[in-house]
């Protein structure tokens, strides 16, 4: 029987009946008291420098309350990165200026060049279009490897190139080398991580809000973080003490990594507000997301695997540039490094590996985490080049993927992580039972009966989750902790406010979260509450990102609760005068070992809060308590993908006709949610491989600025229900968090992407085709131009 | 600025509205009923679907003032009238077809309209009749699910395990 309660039960969400009958509380939905509006004009040139701005004019258009400019900004601060990278030579990363508005120069196309507040949007933008622009326009720089070209234009003008960091990683040169001499066989790919735009259906909006009355402002803002946000914004930028600022997150409609940064438009609408004595509201429109929300991946990698005479793994070596974009947005400079390197060994024992990283600048906008963020990056290489040399030495992929299988735990890989537990050959075998493997040649009969050839494609993946701990992050470059804290408010009745520092936009924490606390104790969901988003409500916790919710802050809010319970049993243990240590909670009922002595959750609660019988000289009346947690490691998911494909050889069109997952997250707290998170990131995984793509012409000019030109997955992109599987049944639980958990929100997207491209590559060469390897997304131009190359 | 009647979910209004007053607009600024998203300003997305005298329409493309004399239903006025989820949003929160949330005013509305004209969709048939409709969460298969379910039809063979 499934449970219907607690850890472990399939719940219905709690948060979609406002959702369902129009009643969240998003950004967008908040208005206050007066408020103005602010319209950004945005460079349209990629790069330029910025002779004048003019808005002499333009302030005089009705309704206009007053234009800012870069000069507006001049000594505050900028936006900062949240991560240190130290080059392989043992310098710091080239970090420039970020303003508010631009200065100088505009960067990419995007790049706000003044903000225009007026008493309506259509005034904003009306006045906007009357302020003259000079800007020259200069050469600008897309291509990476141009861009490190000698004398190639300078994104900034102020540092020597556009080299931000040359970092490697992972086994020493010497010892990569020898490897690599002493190979039975080499085998090499050259391949890009098409660049991506996060999309969550909801684009950004940010209201500032200012009171005079106390000096206190208040930021409403779509973010997967709002103490983060507190941190940099009031810290970094414009110099708010942290008890004077206020960042709140309502509902957030979707983030997927992209609203986890500090944004400019946060910056200035926070600042103007308290320029102006007026609320000022900005919501971005879609067009406007698709040039200044921070893009995701876009990489360019070639790497080599190194195999002995036995098909054995010896070295991997990469070699990687990344698109920085023109500036270091908040976490850019990890994501190529910090959790895309570490992630190189992937599912295999291979011993030596060696990751090389350069990060360019270019005017283009910036590049920063997106779902799974430098983990899918690191599978799609390591599987992809693995397919590649199964089908050089014409063995089978699976096969050679299972003998090179870590198999023993705790296992420290070259590149500095050490998986806790795993059991790669249990998701294998679960995903080879759900596939139903021994049936494909059966299948592409059918298919190529049709006409169509058909192909399989498999891989495994690994990712950690949950980033910590945060001593290490800090040797490493962070400029933040990776805890995560929660309070557990115990109210006299006996319900509970659990107060986090994870942030739900989709997650469905307001329903899982509860299932945690509500197991401990032995009481009903329905009794507690979970509150979020609003940094005057919440301990500092440091948001919703890298599927370390449930991992970091739900293992903080079990101590918390913990502490509730150990508190709870000593005011029992006097009510019933008993000693505390003969004191049992069990379905909300706290007894006597070996009586029938017992009392209610809810007497104690009363009791803590009127205190007239309570041990007053040992504890402290009431009931609530905090905890922080560090997790001593990352956890690391893993699992096996399959998928099979169609190819119509006259057209180049792919469709997915069956799809596979199998994965290990650990402990499982609402199977019904995880199922969901799964859906979401293979959709968005099959969307990188076979629809998304954003594309910049030579000049810096964005081509993909809309959903007329970016194709985002809709429902008949996606493979139906009869040939999609999805399964989590394998588990081994997480060894160092109290909960056994790992995360499952970035899977899918991670696991994804190669399996579409290596079971394309499987159908092209069953037709007989040659083709080694076809860049994301695998377009029917793509495909057909593969095909007649 | 020129005056509409219309009764939205039930209820007359009369407003004087801007000629350029988007229908979304006029919705969430002026109504306050914000349950009506807007995803896009390219009218692909359908967060803003409402139904305009019982057919579907993307608020978005659509200027108040064309709404005059209609009968306008938002996913405000979507709840039985005891305030519970109608068939359509329980299907929706029995199979989890919503995540953010965002999407699912949208979500909802087209779902009325494809049962209304095609009260037991083929899967393929809902896939194809959300194609006016983004969602970035649920990767659709459970808002497929969902809107077969409210169909009446069994979906309990095609779990996700
Ligand atoms: S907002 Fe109307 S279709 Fe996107
Ligand atoms: S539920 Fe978030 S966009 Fe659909």
């Amino acid at each position: 029987m499934p449970k219907d309660h607690g850890i472990g039960a399939s719940q219905k969400r709690r948060e979609d009946v406002r959702f369902l009958t129009g009643a969240g509380n998003y950004t967008d939905d908040i208005n206050l008291h007066g408020q103005a509006y602010v319209y950004f004009l945005r460079s349209d040139m990629a790069h330029g420098k910025i002779n004048k701005v003019d808005t002499e004019e333009a302030s005089q258009m009705p309704g206009v309350v007053r234009i800012f400019t870069g000069a507006d900004f001049e000594g505050i601060g900028g936006l900062p990165c949240g991560w240190q990278v130290t080059d392989k030579n043992g310098d710091p990363m080239k970090e420039p200026a970020h303003p508010v508005l631009a200065q100088g120069k505009v960067r990419h196309v995007g790049d706000p060049v003044a903000a225009v507040v007026a008493d309506s949007l259509e005034e904003a933008r009306t006045a906007a279009e009357a302020i003259e622009l000079d800007i020259e326009e200069l050469p600008a720089v897309v291509d990476m490897k141009a861009a490190l070209a000698d004398g190639a234009t300078k994104v900034h003008d102020d540092l020597s190139d556009n080299l931000c960091y040359d970092w490697q990683f992972g086994t020493d040169t010497e010892a990569t080398d020898k490897a690599f001499a002493e190979a039975a066989h080499v085998t090499t790919l050259e391949l890009v991580n098409n660049r991506l735009v996060a999309n969550p259906m909801e684009p950004r909006v940010a209201v500032g809000d200012y009171s005079r009355a106390n000096d206190e402002s208040t930021l409403y803002t779509t973010s997967q973080n709002p103490h983060v946000i507190r941190l940099l914004m009031g810290a970094f930028v414009l110099g708010i003490p942290e008890h004077k600022l206020r960042v709140v997150a309502p509902d957030v409609g979707g983030g997927f990594g992209t609203k986890i940064f500090h944004y400019a438009e946060e910056a200035f609408c926070t600042f103007a507000a308290r320029q102006i004595n007026r609320p000022v509201k900005w919501t971005s429109s879609r067009s406007e997301a698709f040039m200044s929300d921070a893009h995701g991946r876009d990489h360019v990698t070639k790497i080599e695997l190194a195999l002995d005479a036995d098909n054995n793994f010896t070295a991997v070596r990469t070699d990687t540039y990344a698109n920085m974009g023109a500036y270091l947005s908040t976490f850019s400079s990890s994501v190529p490094t910090w959790l895309h390197g570490t992630l190189m060994a992937g599912n295999y024992k291979t011993p030596a590996v060696q990751v090389n990283v350069k990060a360019v600048f270019t005017n283009t906008v910036p590049v920063d985490a997106y779902r799974g963020a430098g983990r899918p990056e690191a599978t799609f290489q390591l599987e992809r080049v693995i397919d590649k040399a199964a089908r050089e030495l014409g063995v089978d992929p699976i096969a050679l993927r299972r003998q090179n299988f870590i198999t023993q735990f705790p296992y420290e890989t070259p590149v500095a992580v050490a998986y806790d537990t795993g059991d790669y050959e249990a998701t294998m075998a679960k995903m080879e039972e759900l596939m139903d493997i021994p049936g494909f040649p059966e299948r592409r009969k059918a298919s190529e009966a049709k006409g169509k050839l058909r192909g399989l494609g498999v891989n495994c993946f690994i990712e950690a989750c949950g980033i910590a701990p945060s001593n290490l992050v800090g040797q490493l470059g962070a400029r933040a902790g990776l805890y995560d804290a929660a309070t557990v408010r115990v109210n006299a009745t006996g319900s509970i406010s659990v107060m986090v520092g994870a942030h739900s936009h989709g997650q469905g924490h307001e329903t899982a979260f509860p299932q945690v606390v509500a197991e401990m104790l032995g009481i009903d969901e329905s009794m507690v509450d979970i509150v979020h988003g609003d940094t005057s409500k919440i301990p500092f916790g440091m948001g919703t990102y890298g599927s370390r919710s449930i991992a970091v802050c739900g293992s903080a809010m079990v101590r918390a609760t913990e502490k509730i319970i150990n508190k709870a049993k000593k005011i029992a243990a006097h009510l019933l005068e008993a000693a505390e240590t003969d004191i049992e909670l069990k379905d909300g009922q706290f007894s006597v070992a070996g009586t029938d002595k017992s009392v209610a959750w809810g007497d104690v609660t009363l009791a803590a809060y009127v205190p007239h019988n309570y041990p007053l000289e040992d504890i402290e009346p009431g009931l609530e308590e905090t905890a922080f947690y560090d997790p001593s490691n990352f956890t690391y998911p893993a699992g096996a993908y399959a998928c099979e494909v169609e190819l119509d050889p006259e057209t180049g069109e792919v469709t997915i006709e069956k799809f596979v997952s199998a994965d290990d997250f650990g402990n499982v707290i609402n199977p019904m949610i995880v199922e969901g998170q799964v859906h979401g990131g293979i959709a968005q995984g099959i969307g990188q491989a076979l629809l998304e793509n954003c594309a910049y012409d030579e000049n810096g000019q964005l081509l993909s600025a809309s959903y007329m030109d970016y194709a985002m997955p809709r429902a008949d992109d996606l493979p139906h229900m009869a040939n999609y599987t999805v399964d989590h049944s394998c588990q081994t639980p997480c060894t160092h968090n109290p909960l056994g958990v790992k995360g499952c929100g970035e899977a899918g997207a991670i696991g994804s992407p190669p399996t579409v491209v290596n079971a394309v590559i499987d159908a092209l060469q069953s037709g007989g085709h040659k083709v080694e390897h076809i860049d994301m997304p695998v377009s029917p131009s793509r495909v057909w131009a593969a095909m007649n190359g | 600025m020129a005056e509409v009647t219309m009764t939205v979910n039930g209820k007359s209004v009369t407003k004087s509205v801007k000629g350029n007053t988007l229908m979304t607009e006029f919705l969430r600024d002026e109504l306050r009923l914000t349950g009506t998203h807007v995803g896009c300003d390219t009218s692909q997305c359908g967060a803003c679907n409402i139904h305009v005298n019982g057919n579907l329409v993307k608020a978005c493309t659509m200027f108040a003032g064309e709404a005059d004399g209609a009968e306008i239903s938002t996913i405000e006025g979507q709840a039985n009238a005891d305030g519970s989820l109608n068939v359509i949003q329980q299907a929706f929160q029995d199979h989890h077809g919503l995540q953010c949330g965002f999407c699912t005013p949208g979500m909802v509305m087209a779902a009325a309209s494809l049962l209304k004209e095609n009260p037991k969709p083929t899967e393929a048939e809902v896939r194809d009749y959300l194609e006016g409709n983004i969602c970035r969460c649920t990767g659709y298969h459970n808002i497929v699910k969902a809107i077969l379910a409210a169909s009446g039809q069994d979906v309990s063979g095609i779990a996700a395990e």
